[in-house]
Formats: C-alpha cells, sequence, structure tokens
C-alpha cells in the first residue's frame, strides 16, 4: 500500500522567511524535472481551483531568467512572478530571484522581490521538497502571505499549534 | 482601531522571537505579573516588560486590575487570524502539490510501461 504523502507544512523561521515543506512519492530527478520544464510546470502550478497559467518561459541556467503568469478563467484576472536563476543544481538544488508582476488584479505584494530556495532531499523513494523563501522585509513577507487569492478554505490551526507547543516545551 | 492588516503584521512580529512565544505559552496556562514572568525567564523586568510591550500591542496580551496588581492575560484572539491567514497560504501550496502528486503518478506511470510504445510525452510535443 502507498502511503499517502504528507501534507504541506508551513514554518516561519525568521522575520522574513516562509519555508514550505512537502514530500512526494517519486525520485527526487523526477520532481526537479516537475518544476523546470515548463509543460509540466504548468499542468500543477496553478494555486486554487480555476486558474490557468498560459505563460511559463524558462531559461535553466545561473543568471537565465524565467516569467511565470497566471489568468483566472472565470473573470479574467492576471499576475505573475519573473526572476533570475542564482543556482542551478540538478536535481539537488535551485535557487531565484522572485519578482511580483501584479498584472490586473488589485493584491498589494509590496514592493520588494523575495529569494527562493528549494531544496529537494531523495530518500527511499520519496523526495522531500523545502521550498525557502526569503523577503527584503518582514512587512513584504506578511503582505505576501496576507494576498487573499483564496476564498473559503477549510482552516485547521495545526502548524501555528505546533510552533508555540515547540517553542513551550524548549 | 488597528486596521486589520497592521493587527496581522504586529501578530507576525510579537510571535515572530522565541521569548515571546514562550511568554505566551506560560501566560495560556494562567495570568502572571510581570516579576513572576522575570523569574522562570531569568531576565531582568525591563527586559520582560519590553516583550510584554510588543505582545500588547498585537492584542495577545492584556492588563487586568486586580488590587495593585496588573497580571498579565493572554488573549488568543489575534492568534485565529494569523492561523487562518498561514492556513489559507498553506492550503494554496497544497492545492498545486496535490497536483503534483497526480502529475507525478502519471510520469512514473509512462516511464514504466515506456517500452510498450507510448504516445509521445506531452512534454516533449
Amino acid at each position: 500500500m502507498i502511503a499517502k504523502p504528507h501534507a504541506a507544512e508551513v514554518t516561519l523561521p525568521s522575520e522574513r522567511e516562509v519555508r514550505v515543506v512537502r514530500s512526494f512519492q517519486a525520485p527526487r530527478d523526477l520532481v526537479y524535472r516537475a518544476h523546470t520544464t515548463p509543460a509540466l510546470v504548468q499542468r500543477w502550478m496553478l494555486g486554487p481551483p480555476g486558474w490557468s497559467m498560459p505563460i511559463c518561459e524558462v531559461d535553466l541556467r545561473v543568471d537565465g531568467t524565467y516569467r511565470w503568469g497566471w489568468r483566472s478563467d472565470e473573470d479574467g484576472k492576471e499576475f505573475g512572478f519573473h526572476g533570475t536563476f542564482l543556482e542551478v543544481d540538478p536535481p539537488a538544488r535551485l535557487r531565484h530571484t522572485e519578482f511580483f508582476d501584479a498584472g490586473n488584479i488589485d493584491e498589494d505584494m509590496g514592493a520588494g522581490h523575495a529569494v527562493v530556495t528549494l531544496h529537494f532531499a531523495e530518500q527511499d523513494g520519496i523526495t522531500t521538497l523545502t521550498t525557502n523563501i526569503e523577503y527584503q522585509s518582514q512587512k513584504d513577507r506578511d503582505a505576501a502571505m496576507s494576498t487573499g487569492m483564496t476564498d473559503g478554505m477549510e482552516m485547521s490551526y495545526q502548524n501555528l499549534d505546533k510552533l508555540l507547543e515547540t517553542d513551550a516545551a524548549g | 482601531m488597528i486596521a486589520p492588516d497592521a493587527l496581522l503584521d504586529a501578530t507576525f512580529a510579537a510571535l515572530a522571537d522565541p521569548t515571546r512565544r514562550a511568554i505566551l505559552a506560560r501566560l495560556a496556562e494562567g495570568e502572571a505579573s510581570v516579576s513572576e514572568l522575570a523569574t522562570p525567564f531569568d531576565m531582568s523586568q525591563p527586559a520582560i516588560s519590553k516583550h510584554l510591550k510588543v505582545l500588547e500591542r498585537a492584542g495577545l496580551v492584556t492588563v487586568a486590575r486586580d488590587g495593585t496588581r496588573r497580571p498579565r492575560r493572554f488573549n488568543p484572539e489575534p492568534l485565529s487570524d494569523a492561523r487562518a491567514c498561514i492556513e489559507r497560504y498553506r492550503e494554496t501550496w497544497e492545492q498545486s502539490f496535490r497536483r503534483l502528486d497526480a502529475l507525478l503518478d502519471e510520469l512514473q506511470r509512462r516511464d514504466a510501461g515506456g517500452a510498450e510504445g507510448d504516445p509521445q510525452p506531452k512534454e516533449e510535443a
């Protein structure tokens, strides 16, 4: 029987960072490919239902650039990200800058950019992906995290509970 | 009245510090005065007061009145907002990751059955 993949975990390792950890039932070269091959990225990196990713251009090399663009099928809203690769080390590590393109949505994601580091680790056929996003200020991070692209999601509060418990125990 | 976004910023800022999270965890067990808090944390009262000010600004700690005592109390309400925000953010990622699970499954099945003359993989089309 195949174990269910762990749900994504979100932590705030410092005032300017947010970290997302998720494991996948697949070898890491495949997970890496799914993050770097545009036709594959466009099939999953979509966020909430109703969004598609018509733009995905990736020049996968150090100093190469990428551009991602999303579109809401419902109301035609568009936004995106672009940036430059700082490290390309397949299939273990990727590091790139991330600038927000507001498109025609009203969200204020802050003026600054982020540096995103992806780390792919494989053990027993399971790949754990750690995505670390470092903003230039706490304000930028909180603005990015508060951006309301999702509505009506079910709430569970286990992550921050865990954070508080860990610190209380330590 | 602080705007909701500013309150959220204050909540995140208050929670970013491990000492303040520990103070909150202590107050979650019951109210305590500044001097009662200073002892277990091995910190001076002014240092504790400084942390408490940040927590009070975020609305996470309130000051009660009990005669001449001014015990601090934990107020969990702002946490619901912060937690809801983190959870929404997590859920956005999780929705994409569930699609990635399905795609990885499909790619592995295709790789396993590749010798049988599968249709041309989409990503190379």
